[in-house]
């Protein structure tokens, strides 16, 4: 058997580009200027971000290059969206959000809504998918911003932000999307759309970690988050991190060249994966909206056994997944997207995503889906509820723990 | 990544005794699935000797959980119920040469389990134990009983501790109040320095106490405090005189004394026993207030 490791977590982190890298490297050497300098050092540099920035735009698909604001993550990306939009419309004070969104976004409208602003988290129904008639009864006169994500980290599913975004401004509403998991994966053209403000994360499509952008708007009332020089346009000061922007640019070129490619073949070895897997091992089933989703990504609930436990032994096997368990994140309840989801607890503490990339292969999955049925089987052979040949009858009532 | 032990991983990676046991004469079932770990024991006890000669688990749970599990079966085997009784969720731990914290939950529910089938062997209903406490978490169903047991056996002290060992608190957070209520009580009880009562006494106004020079006033102050010193030490702490200034001693409480819960009543403590010695009224400060009070 081959040994060589199989990397199925690109939409926790992505390989950077060999292209990326070497793009990179000058900056870290002989290009070294403060792009702000009056001097041929700086001078370089600065052209080379000018550069990146175009490449961005083009991904994007932005009307102005001026639109695209860099950042050191998508984190960042998303909390400077959230808190202009609150700092410059003091008269609105509800943030209309998702129940799935990424951390970066629930965690700081936990902390908003402690500070007196009012939180709309939208639900989601069994396969993920928002509820457009609710969405628009929650809009109102007081709604300072909208923040959905184009698509889901966990599940791939795509939500319609375009759509989304109309509603939002015939509210006078600004309207944000996470669009972290989205770009570079699928097909994007903003200035098609009514969307203000996107985020995006360099390490999701090749580029290094610890590089975003902000992607804003022109003519959208904005507030920068760092204040300080006049480094893009005053929009968010601090010294440029020239290299990985660099990288940025070269990724996203990279990656415009290879949309249809991500579209159409890593597509196909992602159905493939799927299909082996649910073909070979009973009882699991993909979560998310699976005709709209993401192309690179499957998330498969299997049921009775612990999503930990499974990633441990695809280790073993030199697979690299994730889960949306509870032991994985050392929280103690199983992912806030699967519950929204209503997956039962039997089915969600057993999720696995796998997400794939470029770089994956056919054999690579003929791999995998030899690989998890051995691995499904054996910890369900340790699952009190499940018996010799499948789950016990009524497996909730059969072991019904004290506690329980 | 979780940094596991060699010993759970191996234990992980190949579970001893794990899958149904035939002739299991008591089963003990804990855990839940809604925190994504649950455990069946399955022990075969020898009725005349009370020997437990053959023991199996199935677990719902992480790699820390099945280890957990397999260790557990490992350590009972060839006891009797009452040794059995005795192994506790640290020996658990032990065995596998630690867990992360956040996993020592999974040592707790193997000895959860323990109880549950060694109860469940000798036809005692194990739950009872457990109604007695109030529901504290309610995410995780755990019960004040389990949260005071665990917390007096592995001397914890922050709510953060509690939710890694037994889950209680890790999930909505409207229990960390009652959890703190839990802490406090039990640090009170484990703490051995002295605590003023209840209801502080008013400090004495002796009479005919005998009117101390200065220096045999500082040395009594001295000789006091250095015979309450011993017992703070057994609690890992510590006490230094830094100023004495009229009516206003200053200390530093040193080691495990600082941030105490119980730091405030010490101080009272020790300020009491101070009062009778010197037969006169005296405050006792923390140091950081030199300075301050006048
Ligand atoms: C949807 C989504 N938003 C935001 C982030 C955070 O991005 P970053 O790690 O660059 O801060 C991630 C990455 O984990 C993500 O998947």
């Amino acid at each position: 058997m081959n040994d060589v490791p199989i990397y199925l977590d690109n939409n926790a982190t992505t390989a950077c580009d060999p292209a990326v890298v070497s793009a990179m490297l000058p900056f870290f050497t002989e290009q070294f200027g403060n792009p702000s300098s009056m001097h041929s050092f700086g001078n370089k540099v600065g052209f080379a971000l000018k550069e990146a920035r175009a490449k961005v735009q083009a991904l994007l698909g932005a009307e102005h290059d001026s639109e695209i604001v860099f950042t050191s993550c998508g984190t960042e990306s998303d909390s400077t969206a959230i808190l202009s939009a609150l700092r410059a419309q003091p008269e609105r004070n509800q943030i209309i959000t998702t129940a799935v969104e990424h951390p970066a976004i629930l965690t700081l409208c936990e902390y908003l809504e402690k500070e007196g602003y009012a939180i709309t988290r939208l639900g989601v129904d069994k396969r993920g998918r928002l509820d457009m008639n609710e969405y628009k009864a929650a809009l109102g006169p007081r709604t300072a911003i909208v923040s959905a994500m184009w698509a889901n980290n966990e599940s791939g599913t795509i939500f319609p932000v375009e759509q989304m975004a109309e509603l939002a401004h015939a509210a006078g509403a600004q309207f944000h999307t996470d669009a972290v998991q989205a770009v570079g994966k699928i097909a994007i053209d903003l200035k098609k759309t009514k969307i203000d403000m996107v985020s995006l994360s360099g390490h999701k499509l090749h580029a290094p970690k610890g590089v975003g952008v902000l992607y804003l708007r022109r003519g959208t009332r904005y507030r920068p988050l760092l204040r300080g020089g006049h480094q893009e346009r005053g929009r968010r000061a601090g010294t440029e991190n020239a290299a990985s922007i660099v990288g940025l640019g070269v990724a996203c070129e990279q990656a415009l060249q290879h949309m249809v490619y991500e579209n159409t073949e890593v597509k196909r070895l992602r159905d493939k994966l799927e299909a082996g897997i649910l073909a070979a091992v009973p009882r699991c089933f993909p979560t998310g909206d699976v005709m709209n989703r993401l192309p690179n990504t499957s998330n498969i609930a299997f049921e009775f056994i612990e999503g930990e436990a499974i990633l441990l032994l695809l280790n073993k096997a030199g697979i690299a997944a994730s889960s949306g368990s509870a032991c994985t994140s050392g929280s103690l309840e199983p992912s806030h997207v699967m519950r929204a989801m209503g997956i039962p607890y039997t089915a969600a503490h057993g999720t696995t995503r796998f997400s794939l990339s470029r770089y994956n292969t056919e054999a690579e999955m003929d791999r995998v889906i030899a690989a998890v049925p051995p691995i499904i089987a054996q910890l369900r052979k340790l699952s009190p509820y499940w018996g010799e040949i499948g789950p016990t009858e009524h497996p909730e009532e059969a072991f019904a723990p004290a506690y329980a | 990544m979780w940094d596991y032990s060699e010993k759970v991983r191996e234990h992980f990676f190949n579970p001893r005794n794990a899958g149904l046991l035939d002739g299991a004469n008591g089963i003990g079932d804990v855990g839940s699935i809604k925190c994504g770990d649950a455990l069946r024991l399955m022990l075969k006890v020898d009725p005349d000797s009370e020997k437990i000669v053959d023991a199996s688990f199935q677990t719902f749970g992480c790699g820390s959980a099945i280890a957990s599990s397999s260790a557990l079966t490992e350590i009972v085997k060839g006891m009797t119920l009452d040794e059995a009784l005795k192994v506790s969720n640290q020996d658990i731990a032990d065995y596998l040469d630690g867990l992360p914290p956040e996993k020592m939950h999974c040592s707790v529910m193997g000895r959860e389990a323990l109880q549950a089938a060694v109860a469940n062997y000798r036809g005692e209903a194990w739950k009872d134990d457990h109604e007695e406490g109030a529901l504290i978490c309610k995410c995780f169903a755990i019960d004040a009983v389990l949260i005071e047991e665990v917390v007096r056996a592995n001397s914890l002290t922050t709510v953060e501790q509690v939710a890694h060992f037994t889950k209680a608190g890790g999930g909505c957070a409207s229990c960390h109040e009652g959890i703190e209520e839990i802490l406090a009580r039990v640090s009170k009880e484990a703490c051995t320095a002295p605590t003023a009562a209840t209801k502080p006494l008013p400090p004495a106004t002796p009479a005919a106490a005998p009117k101390l020079t200065n220096f045999q006033r500082i040395r009594k102050i001295e000789e006091t405090v250095e015979a309450i010193r011993p017992m703070l030490q057994r609690d890992h702490g510590d006490i230094e005189i830094v100023e004495i200034d009229g009516k206003n001693i200053y200390v530093n409480l040193k080691g495990a004394c600082v941030g105490c819960m119980m730091e405030a009543a010490t101080l009272n403590g020790i300020q009491t026993k101070l009062v009778e010695a010197l037969g006169e009224f005296v405050r006792l400060l923390p140091a950081a207030m030199l300075g301050k009070a006048h």
